[in-house]
């Protein structure tokens, strides 16, 4: 279908508001041209578009951003316990004087800033690679939009066994304003990565991680996505799997006026596997958008995808997931859950779990369901002597602590527990 | 059907099941055309077209505007393009919009007066157009216990209704059973109060064209309170070269009424695709019950794809009252082209709609079928069962609609697909849509093979059978219930089917 003017108007709107970068490396330089052509193509998102129809685009494009006011943490910060390499931004900007040296064993880091520069980079065959392979059958326009503009961000070569996690801070400072990072993720045969992203970033944040998973390497992601009330956020993983690889991706989510997460994933080695995974729960106005697309073009491969989301007072929540099994791609195991729980009667829950299977030997299940607290359950609990709200809290936990057993490691799971359950405890809930 | 057998059919696939999905896309047995001298409206459409089709049914004004009004709007839209179905580009213009046999230009008074060729041609469809007291059902069905049974027939070929049996008997029980150019004639204010009042003529593109050209079909109206005396039953027969088929349904069920209705379908063997856009609306009052069930067995098209009947069809039952009930069953193994979501509006309160369906695509064919269930009422209840069998270079997708809306509480929806795919040069899809907007409503989507229920797999194993046969009666138990919700009439056409089981589904 032609690209409508309003879509057209969009995506120039888009490039206009944030300037082409200049001095780049000639392989940078054409990589953000194409990127900008492909936004052109494809204009902006709206509401009419297949993969919107659940989440209004609109606020995340509007010039300038709604402001959000920036939230007063009083918990503590998320992996606090955990030795890591902190990288911060702020309000999307790279801060070195906040910043961990980037020095790491196990790993290279340099910021994107210095390897657009550089004119012979590994970075070349990876920056834009996976964003356009991910353009198909799906137009993902912001995806697009952060190629041809993003300055900011950091480039990982990880050539062994990472000696720390690398952890991404986001700090919002400024009520107004956008953010948009790019980062970059190269994993050699057999190495292992634990990537840790918080914060809130800003009003308004756009961020793209492209990663190459290479045979037998494993990657382990986990975020929780800042707490601000009101602030916006569109973010895009691309992931791409080699042999008897391992990704693993868990994202949570509590509050946020609107929040985006596409992940993109394709199988193109053998035996691999992957999971996907995220628990939000919010209130009001908060909308929370997964939205799942991955591709089986090996064989023997296992995806999957555990999407949870508790919702009360007018919030809502989407999920979009594809399971896309290519012809050849046999003995593929492909799962996938998403639930709603509504606490109350103003929420909704959207969801369009899909499949489409050219291969016969496969098995490939998918389950949605939506309802409320179980009053079985519910009974049970205060019949024991609980008050109902506590009791009510605990099931809320236990709804969620399915998506959360899919993070391996235990201490990074007990956090995100905690974070929960303290989320809850200061509505009164446990 | 050589495409089954040079893709190898991997382990774990039941073989009878293969051999069942074998012998119903092997041989077309409808595909023979019948010499008749037919009378053509000249070929393309235009609004004199529109004119003409209303002028030779004899409608009213109101209708004439109706349809004009429905062909403005037609010119204004697009084609769909969301299914999963990729067909050459349609020239809508390049086909015959309304065909008669040149025998019914005066409309016979009774069947003694039909054309024997027309009579003879139902006859070797298995459909005798004579009140008897047998099964009009598919061939074979005369051998089947029938004891007092009567089923009505209303027959279309092309662009007519040939006639309606047993119209007598069911007019004493205060049915009215006819075609819908003679209902427009004999029962004006009926038509005209629930003409489009469930498909509105705006609702969508082949649906819109429909309702400019629509030139035939049935309408059922069961007073309150009947419980209609026999089956009713429609066959419809395309048997006109480029002409397309467009014929319109309306069922009304009035209070506490019910009503088991019966669609059949089928098609010469043409290399040049045929076009069929009917559109079927059903009204469900207060406590009625209407059960819609359909064999679609249109023209697949040959192996390679060559000729068939795009069927692109919009079914939709409005339970409009309190307790109004309304189930679909279908079992769709013809057509090229499938497009069609036969649809439930669940607005009254404790209103029920149930979708069972069967889909077998082989060959060249592409099915994209499904349902919505569309819960606007309080404590409404749906249920889903589709079954999806694949093979050949075949593409099957289920797409379906849940949507809870805020006002539908204590709401329940279940919802169950699975495919089968047979070969692995052929593709299932699953593309459902769930839309929740209350908690008290609950909504469940999944799909059986991973998990077979384990109550009732306990209860095999506690009756002494081995994991491996309770897994088998409880999984191809589901494709069977699907068949048995079928009304007898369709009963050796389903037996056909029984054999297949859902063994290595693929999700």
């Amino acid at each position: 279908m032609a690209v409508t003017a309003r879509k057209l108007e969009g995506a120039e709107a888009l490039l206009a508001v944030w300037p082409a970068p200049v001095g780049e490396a000639s392989w940078a330089r054409s990589a953000r041209e194409k990127a900008a052509a492909r936004l052109m193509a494809m204009g902006a998102p709206v509401r009419r578009d297949e993969y919107w129809r659940f989440t209004d685009p609109t606020s995340l494009l509007v010039q300038p951003p709604k402001p959000a006011p920036v939230y007063d943490a009083i918990e503590k910060p998320p992996f606090g316990d955990v030795d890591r390499l902190r990288i911060v931004f702020v309000d999307g900007v790279y801060d070195p004087d906040q910043s961990d040296p980037l020095e790491l064993a196990g790993v290279e880091i340099q910021t994107l800033a210095q390897v657009v520069g550089t004119d012979i980079h590994w970075a070349r065959d990876l920056f834009g690679v996976l964003e356009t392979r991910g353009q198909d059958p799906v137009d993902r326009p912001l995806a697009a939009l952060n190629t041809a503009r993003a300055t900011e961000g950091i480039v990982i070569n990880v050539t062994g066994q990472a000696a720390r996690p690398v952890s991404f801070i986001y700090r919002h400072a400024s009520e107004t304003g956008e953010a948009m990072v790019r980062h970059l993720i190269r994993m050699a045969p057999g190495s292992d990565l634990t990537l840790l992203e918080n914060g809130a970033a800003a009003a308004r944040f756009n961020s793209v991680l492209e990663i190459e998973v290479a045979d037998n390497a494993s990657f382990h992601h986990v975020r929780t996505q800042g707490r601000a009330h009101d602030r916006r956020a569109a973010t895009a993983i691309f992931a791409r799997l080699g042999k008897e690889s391992s990704f693993k991706s868990f994202t949570m989510t509590a509050n946020g006026r609107l929040t985006r997460n596409e992940c993109v994933i394709e199988f193109t080695g053998d035996d691999a596997h992957a999971r996907v995974a995220g628990a939000s729960i919010g209130e009001a106005d908060f909308l929370h958008d997964d939205t799942v697309f991955i591709t089986h073009d090996a064989v023997n491969c296992e995806s999957r995808q555990v999407f949870k989301k508790v919702l009360r007072s007018g919030a809502t929540g989407v999920f979009q997931g594809k399971i896309l099994v290519k012809p050849g791609a046999q003995k593929t195991d492909g799962y996938q859950i998403s639930q709603g729980l509504l606490l109350d009667d103003d929420s909704n829950f959207l969801a369009k779990p899909e499949l489409e299977i050219y291969a016969d030997d496969v098995a490939c299940s998918h389950g949605s369901t939506c309802g409320a607290v179980d009053e079985t359950s519910l009974f049970y609990l205060t019949s024991r002597g609980l008050p109902r709200a506590e009791a009510e809290g605990l099931l809320v936990l236990a709804f969620l602590d399915e998506a959360i057993q899919e993070i391996e490691d235990p201490v990074l799971a007990d956090d995100m527990r905690e974070r929960l359950g303290a989320w809850l405890a200061r509505r009164g809930r446990l | 059907m050589t495409a089954l057998d040079e893709a190898g059919i991997r382990e774990g696939v039941d073989q009878e099941t293969v051999d069942t999905v074998r012998s119903v896309g092997e041989r077309y047995k409808y595909g023979f055309a019948t010499d008749i001298e037919t009378e053509y409206a000249p070929k393309g459409l235009n609004e004199d077209i529109v004119r003409l089709i209303s002028e030779k049914n004899g409608e009213p004004e109101w209708l004439t505007d109706w349809r004009l009004r429905a062909f403005e709007r037609w010119k204004t839209l697009e084609e769909p393009t969301w299914a999963m179905v990729h067909y050459p580009k349609i020239d809508f213009q390049d086909q015959y919009y309304y065909a008669r046999p040149k025998s019914m230009a005066v409309k016979p008074k009774s069947l003694d007066e039909v054309d024997p060729e027309l009579l003879a041609t139902y006859e070797k469809l298995g459909i005798p157009l004579r009140e008897q007291m047998i099964l009009a059902g598919v061939e074979g069905a005369e051998a089947a216990p029938a004891e007092g049974r009567k089923v009505a027939v209303d027959a279309v070929f092309d662009s007519v209704s040939v006639g309606t049996t047993f119209k007598e008997e069911l007019a004493r029980a205060g049915v009215i059973f006819c075609s819908i150019s003679e209902a427009v004639r004999e029962h004006p204010e009926l038509v005209r109060k629930y003409l489009g009042s469930v498909v509105p003529y705006s609702d969508n593109f082949y649906a819109t064209l429909n309702s400019a050209v629509f030139s035939d079909g049935s309408f059922v109206y069961v007073p309150p309170g009947v419980r209609c005396p026999m089956e009713l039953s429609t066959y419809f027969r395309i048997n006109a070269e480029n002409t397309g088929q467009f014929e319109r349904t309306l069922i009304i069920a009035d209070k506490g009424s019910y009503v088991s209705y019966l669609e059949g379908c089928t098609a010469p063997k043409r290399d040049i695709a045929q076009l069929h856009a009917a559109v079927v609306e059903i009204v469900v009052l207060e406590d009625a019950e209407v059960k819609y069930s359909t064999v679609q067995n249109w023209y697949p098209g040959d192996e390679e794809g060559r000729g068939g009947v795009y069927n692109f069809v919009t079914k939709r039952a409005d339970c409009r009252e309190a307790r109004a009930k309304v189930m679909w069953t279908q079992v769709e193994t013809g057509s090229a082209i499938t497009w069609k979501y036969p649809s439930c509006l669940l607005k009254g309160e404790g209103a029920q709609g149930e979708f069972y369906s069967i889909a077998i695509a082989n060959n060249a064919q592409q099915a994209d079928t499904g349902t919505k269930m569309v819960h606007l009422g309080k404590n409404t209840k749906s249920r889903i069962v589709s079954k999806g069998i694949s093979a050949g270079r075949a593409q099957n997708t289920y797409r379906g609609l849940v949507s809870m809306h805020p006002k539908a509480t204590k709401s329940r929806n279940y919802t169950q697909c699975d495919s089968l795919l047979i070969g692995d040069k052929c593709g299932a899809h699953t593309v459902p849509y769930i839309e929740v907007k209350n908690n008290s409503s609950r909504v469940e989507h999944e799909a059986t093979t991973s998990k077979v229920d384990e109550d009732q797999l306990f209860y095999c194993r506690a009756r002494g059978m081995d994991e491996e046969e309770a897994v088998a009666l409880v999984v191809n138990g589901f494709c069977r219930e699907v068949l048995q919700a079928l009304p007898m009439e369709f009963a050796m056409e389903a037996q056909k089917l029984v054999a297949i089981s859902l063994e290595g589904s693929v999700g």
